[in-house]
């Protein structure tokens, strides 16, 4: 098979244009599978670690998965609340290193409003086990300050000083605003690819305070309270939407759920968020699914491309491979001379692939961060990614065992002469 | 050693699936050393007879012997290697590889078979010498060497192929009209070319023509029409 590696080189080099090309074609198709894998491989990462440290998330009794998407991603809306008594005995719990509780239900232009405690910035972590970061500024400290994620600021236009004001309810186009009672952006946190960044964080005092004269989810007609007497009155909240709770140790995480589910004042529910991320996770799995598939079809699309090439340039050179007969190549020769090509395409394909993938990554990587909070990684393959180009490495040549077959049957026809 | 070098007896070809045999030849033989001229108009079967000699097609029946080999007994890719180890072949026209130079042309039977290779070491002591020196006593200058197919004119194209032939000095070459494309003169000035190097390196030359006119020079004339019993459209 010597000899037929330098023949095959040279011969390929002659077809540069047309190989090259179909080339460039696989490498691109490389590059989107690649891409994507990486990109779904990180969404489902930083998904994974939205919330980190958090043992169990409490709330009201309803599904594991709606507790999720409102205590952790702010999304949806609560259907009931829980007693602050509640919050404070479990708070209480030998087991309970730490809680922060949260309390949902404004918005401010379509970002969701979560009044917590300063606990929040003290124990919330994600990742893998990063503490917040305060960009700019400090943690809310006055009733009316408010805290943005970095999402939130950058978006928004907003700095250090801002005024901002926010609506009753988490969607919709016609929310009232509690426009008497506006905030002060006193911080901006760092981004953390989590919900964190798309949230504006307040106090539990100031939602009870922009509330004080609301009931069923309207101002009291006539009634106003203005926001320097709102401090004057008890403003501990009555109710909170979810708790966080950290435990000393991982190991009562059990014992705690239990008696949580039995809690005697009010039904409740503790879920583990890991356990929940993942069965969420699943439920998205088939856009995950899709998109790899489609990838994966135009990787297909694009051997098939390679093939057609070898197929097409196959009539040209039926005199060349019939020279190579004569000179005492067989038709096996021939099968793994053009097998050959095709896998060495495919792997140049896959190499440069790779390459303008890792290129892109590093060059376009911070820019997507920044502009789209998408974070790619230009890391080397992976194994699971390695798995996947090897993969088109085999379907590759087995798709150029096609014009080596058919390169067989034509020398077994033509024999010397070929009828061109 | 038989000094019959090619030998068929009762042959008969038939194509697949066609009705008629296309080549029925009751004996042929060539002897070590001739200059045979095989006259064969298109049609007459000779293209098939090459390929049957060169064991790319077999026989449904009768004896095929090259230098006292049965062809018919060995497998295909063994006649692959018995034909690059014995003989050499050229043909009518565009036969080089175009993306090799003609030194590289010139050395491909040696690739494939180390007879070959070696028995051209034996000769000039390396395959690159003996390429260069047959390239030489075939008229064809160093400058031209390295140039690729494409580059040489048909006439050099040719002179380059017959010294692809006779590299590693076979004991058959072959030549299936490899001078149509040529002028008269120069057709003249190949033959001489050709004949006196087959003389040179003692190999049997068969040299299959449409053209008639070719014929003064060799040894020996034959005619298809003669030794083939077919005749008319079945044989191709």
């Amino acid at each position: 098979m010597k000899p037929l590696l330098t023949l095959a080189l040279k011969s390929a080099w002659n077809r540069r244009y047309t190989l090259g090309l179909t080339m460039i074609a696989v490498a691109l198709s490389v590059t989107l599978l690649l891409g994507i894998e990486r990109l779904r491989h990180d969404a489902h990462e930083g998904f994974a670690q939205s919330v980190s440290g958090t043992d169990l998330v409490v709330g009201p009794r309803s599904s594991p998965i709606q507790l999720l998407l409102y205590a952790v991603f702010h999304l949806g809306e609560a259907t009931n609340n829980m007693e602050w008594s509640s919050v404070q005995a479990i708070a209480r719990n030998p087991a309970v290193a730490w809680v922060i509780p949260l309390s949902l239900g404004d918005s401010h232009k379509g970002f969701p409003v979560l009044a917590t405690n300063e606990d929040y910035f003290k124990y919330f972590h994600y990742g893998d086990h990063h503490p917040l970061e305060v960009a700019q500024g400090k943690p809310f400290h006055d009733l009316y300050d408010a805290v943005l994620g970095a999402e939130v600021a950058s978006r928004l236009h907003y700095k250090l000083g801002d005024t901002i004001v926010l609506s009753h309810g988490m969607s919709g186009t016609h929310l009232t605003d509690h426009a008497d009672k506006p905030f002060h952006v006193v911080g901006i946190l760092a981004r953390t690819g989590t919900p964190v960044d798309r949230t504006v964080h307040i106090s539990l005092a100031a939602m009870e305070a922009i509330h004080i004269d609301w009931q069923g989810g309207a101002p009291i007609p006539g009634f106003a309270i203005p926001p320097q007497l709102a401090s004057k009155f008890d403003l501990t909240p009555k109710t909170v939407t979810a708790m966080l709770v950290g435990l000393h140790s991982r190991i009562q995480v059990f014992a705690l759920q239990r008696e949580i589910a039995s809690f005697d004042a009010e039904p409740l529910m503790a879920i583990l968020p890991g356990v929940a991320l993942d069965q969420l996770w699943d439920l998205m799995g088939v856009a995950e699914r899709v998109l790899l598939a489609v990838s994966g079809l135009v990787v297909a699309v694009s051997l098939a491309g390679l093939v057609a090439v070898v197929l097409a340039g196959l009539n040209e050179r039926r005199r060349e491979l019939a020279i190579l007969r004569s000179v005492g190549a067989g038709p096996w020769h021939l099968v793994f001379l053009l097998t050959l090509e095709g896998a060495a395409v495919t792997i140049a394909g896959v190499v440069v692939g790779t390459v303008l993938l890792t290129v892109l990554a590093a060059i376009l990587g911070p820019w997507a961060e920044l502009r789209y909070g998408v974070v790619v990684h230009a890391a080397l393959p992976g194994l699971e990614e390695l798995k996947l180009l090897g993969l088109v490495v085999v379907v590759g040549t087995l798709a150029s065992l096609l014009p080596g077959l058919r390169a067989y049957r034509m020398a077994l026809a033509d024999g010397l002469t070929p009828r061109v | 050693m038989t000094d019959t070098v090619i030998r068929i007896e009762g042959l008969d070809f038939r194509w697949p699936g066609a009705a008629r045999s296309c080549l029925d030849i009751p004996s042929f033989q060539v002897e070590r050393g001739e200059h045979l001229f095989l006259h064969g108009e298109s049609g007459s079967g000779k293209t098939t007879l090459l390929n049957l000699l060169a064991g790319v097609l077999t026989p449904q029946s009768g004896q095929l012997e090259l230098l006292g080999q049965n062809l018919k007994a060995m497998a295909s890719a063994r006649r692959d290697h018995y034909r690059v180890d014995h003989v050499g072949f050229i043909f009518q026209q565009f036969n080089l590889i175009p993306y090799l130079s003609a030194l590289d042309n010139v050395l491909l039977p040696c690739r494939f078979s180390s007879r070959r290779r070696l028995r051209a070491e034996e000769q000039a002591g390396s395959q690159r010498d003996a390429a260069q020196s047959l390239l030489s006593h075939l008229d064809l200058n160093e400058g031209l060497w390295s140039r690729s197919a494409t580059q040489l004119s048909v006439g050099q194209q040719q002179r380059v192929a017959a010294a692809r032939a006779l590299i590693g000095r076979p004991e058959i070459i072959i030549a299936d009209e490899p001078t149509s494309a040529l002028d008269a003169e120069r057709q003249t000035a190949f033959l001489d070319l050709l004949r006196r190097e087959c003389a040179a390196a003692n190999a049997t030359l068969l040299f299959v023509s449409h053209d008639k006119r070719l014929a003064s020079g060799f040894s020996r004339q034959a005619a298809m029409a003669e030794i083939n019993r077919i005749h008319g459209e079945g044989a191709a």
